[in-house]
């Protein structure tokens, strides 16, 4: 549990520097350092190396898929703060919070992937969300940013309500919070516990906005300034789906004849509504936040099949769409039109950076030799066995296809049309260009060799 | 009392907080609603947890505590979103001046 210990300290830290009147460049190198420090605390973690020993087994209990996840999370991080640090500052003046918020949300994620009590699922979602609404309305002066911030306030407490409800359904079934003790030994639940259930897992679709529970998803990532989008559409959606997998399989995998259906059905819908509203969207920001619904239903598919293999799909897919998700926002904020007629003729003018995009929307889309490849095949075969396993498939296999021609749309503006007049492309800085070459080589390596990362997982 | 009573209160004020969160567009008012809903869950923990507690009273002394600590915890967490929430709103209304949530569908294009 050393990120947790570290993520708040370095949070109070980012706090205070906004107070000491340093220059912008120091508070970005720190909070790079910082960053840097929660990775490489955790794969020390990893590999038995423990600073800081939280004993309280009744309420948080890190396991390896805990620990793989959140090295997943703190690296992609990581990556995020080298490419996107600048760019927060033109969001506004508060620079140092912004930061701030974000340790505080790594602490969030700590408490969410390693819950073995519901109190600490609650905290850890609502420290994860609340800096979350705080980012969305960074950019205190834009409309936009504050219909999106309000919207993601009062539909994320509505959910937290609903949640609450849930658990105290539970709680009054079970009278413990424990996840251990979530199921009794018969096995056979009572109707509190079911509406419990169903509750808790009706609002988790919420806030991992799975279809039908998305229509705030589109609203909020177009509003949210574009650096937080990135944030958001990755490393929290995918903690929040790796608790939400650790929820229903330690805690109601037992129960899962009542619920598992459930899962399959939320899956093929955000799919199904994902990838065809992605389809129609002119705005490459707009588009991502539709594919990052249409990916959430692949996540879902884990959720659906639960098990080892199931972990082992979330982690991939943590990876692979975080790393291509972040690329892809690091160079849209840069651009001057931000639609897909924006991105007319890149190749010409700039083919490093275009190859690079080529290999995130290959990844997104699920072409082999990238990760995003094998992120999809893992969480396949992981729905598989389920009830209804095949029928879920067929239709996953069907709206990859269709998610293939809204990426390709992107990766043909760049290559295959002409430039507009009078567009001119943003000049990448070297280090930029080398953090995003390393991105797509990571996606690369996990798309060729995915147990050099799942082996962690075992030993 | 049987705890069905209290069963029925909670989820009464929780159906009265969600329906209002669906139907109300002052922004402050949904709020409220959504207070409300998460009262009505603190109540029906704290009767949950007297129930558990007097169940389990000869095994344990402490049995049906932790529904009481759980209320705490909702307590803090709710106060939280009340002042990030209503700097929200506060935030909005020196833009736009009203707090009306019929605002929000100007983002829908």
């Amino acid at each position: 549990m050393n990120l947790l210990l570290l993520a708040a300290a370095w949070g109070v830290l980012m706090m205070f520097l906004s107070v000491s009147g340093i220059s912008r460049a120091t508070i970005r190198t720190i909070a790079q350092v910082g960053m840097g420090l929660l990775f490489l605390s955790t794969v020390a973690e990893l590999q038995g190396i423990v600073f800081y020993d939280l004993n309280a087994p009744a309420m948080l209990g890190v396991d390896r898929y805990a620990l793989v996840m959140l090295s997943v999370l703190s690296g992609c991080g990581l990556l995020y703060f080298l490419l996107s640090a600048k760019d927060m500052a033109d969001v506004g003046s508060d620079y140092s919070e912004y930061f701030a918020l974000i340790f505080f949300i790594f602490c969030g994620f700590v408490l969410v992937l390693s819950f073995t009590s519901l109190l600490m699922l609650f905290l850890g979602i609502e420290i994860v969300t609340i800096p979350l609404y705080i980012l969305t309305g960074a950019d205190k002066r834009n409309l936009k940013s504050n219909e999106a911030s309000l919207k993601y306030f009062l539909l994320g407490a509505f959910s937290t309500g609903i949640m609450l409800m849930g658990i105290a359904l539970v709680y009054g079934a079970r009278g413990s919070f424990s996840t251990l003790e979530l199921v009794g030994a018969s096995g056979i639940p009572t109707q509190l516990l079911l509406g419990g259930l169903f509750l808790i897992f009706f609002s988790l679709a919420f806030k991992v906005s799975v279809a039908p529970f998305h229509f705030w998803t589109p609203d909020v990532y177009d509003g949210a300034p574009t650096v937080f989008t990135s944030f958001m559409a990755t490393l929290v959606k995918v903690a929040a789906f790796a608790g939400f997998l650790r929820l229903f399989d330690h805690g109601f995998g037992s129960l899962k004849s009542s619920w598992q259906i459930w899962a399959g059905i939320l899956a093929v819908l955000t799919l199904i509504i994902g990838n065809m509203t992605a389809v129609y969207q002119q705005s490459v920001k707009r588009m991502l936040a539709y594919s990052s619904i249409a990916q959430a239903g692949f996540m879902m598919l884990g959720v659906y099949g639960l098990g080892d293999a199931a972990k082992e799909g979330m982690i991939l897919y943590g990876a692979s769409y975080s790393l291509a998700t972040i690329g892809m926002f690091a160079v849209l904020t840069r651009m001057q039109d931000q639609t897909v007629e924006g991105f007319n003729g890149l190749a010409k003018q700039q083919p490093w950076i275009s190859a690079l995009l080529a290999v995130f929307l290959l990844s997104l889309a699920g072409i082999p030799l990238t990760a995003g490849f094998l992120a999809k095949f893992y969480m396949l075969q992981a729905a598989l066995p389920a009830t209804y396993g095949m029928a879920v498939v067929i239709v996953a296999v069907i709206m990859a296809a269709v998610s293939v021609y809204y990426y390709f749309r992107v990766l043909q503006a760049i290559y295959f049309r002409e430039p507009s007049e009078g567009v001119s492309f943003p000049a990448f800085a070297p280090g930029f260009v080398r953090i995003l070459t390393v991105i797509a080589l990571l996606i690369i390596l996990l798309g060729l060799q995915p147990g050099w990362l799942l082996r962690y997982l075992y030993f | 009392m049987p705890i069905n009573y209290y069963l029925f209160l909670s989820l009464a004020l929780f159906s009265i907080g969600m329906v209002g969160v669906l139907t109300r567009r002052n922004a402050i008012i949904i709020f409220m609603c959504i207070e409300l809903m998460l009262n009505a869950v603190n109540l029906l923990l704290v009767a949950f947890s007297k129930m558990h507690h007097l169940k389990n009273l000869a095994t344990s002394a402490t049995a049906g505590t932790d529904g009481q600590l759980f209320v705490f915890f909702i307590m803090v967490v709710a106060a939280a979103e009340v002042s990030v929430g209503l700097a929200i709103i506060v935030m909005m209304y020196r833009n736009i001046h009203s707090v009306d949530i019929q605002f929000l569908n100007r983002l829908k294009h």
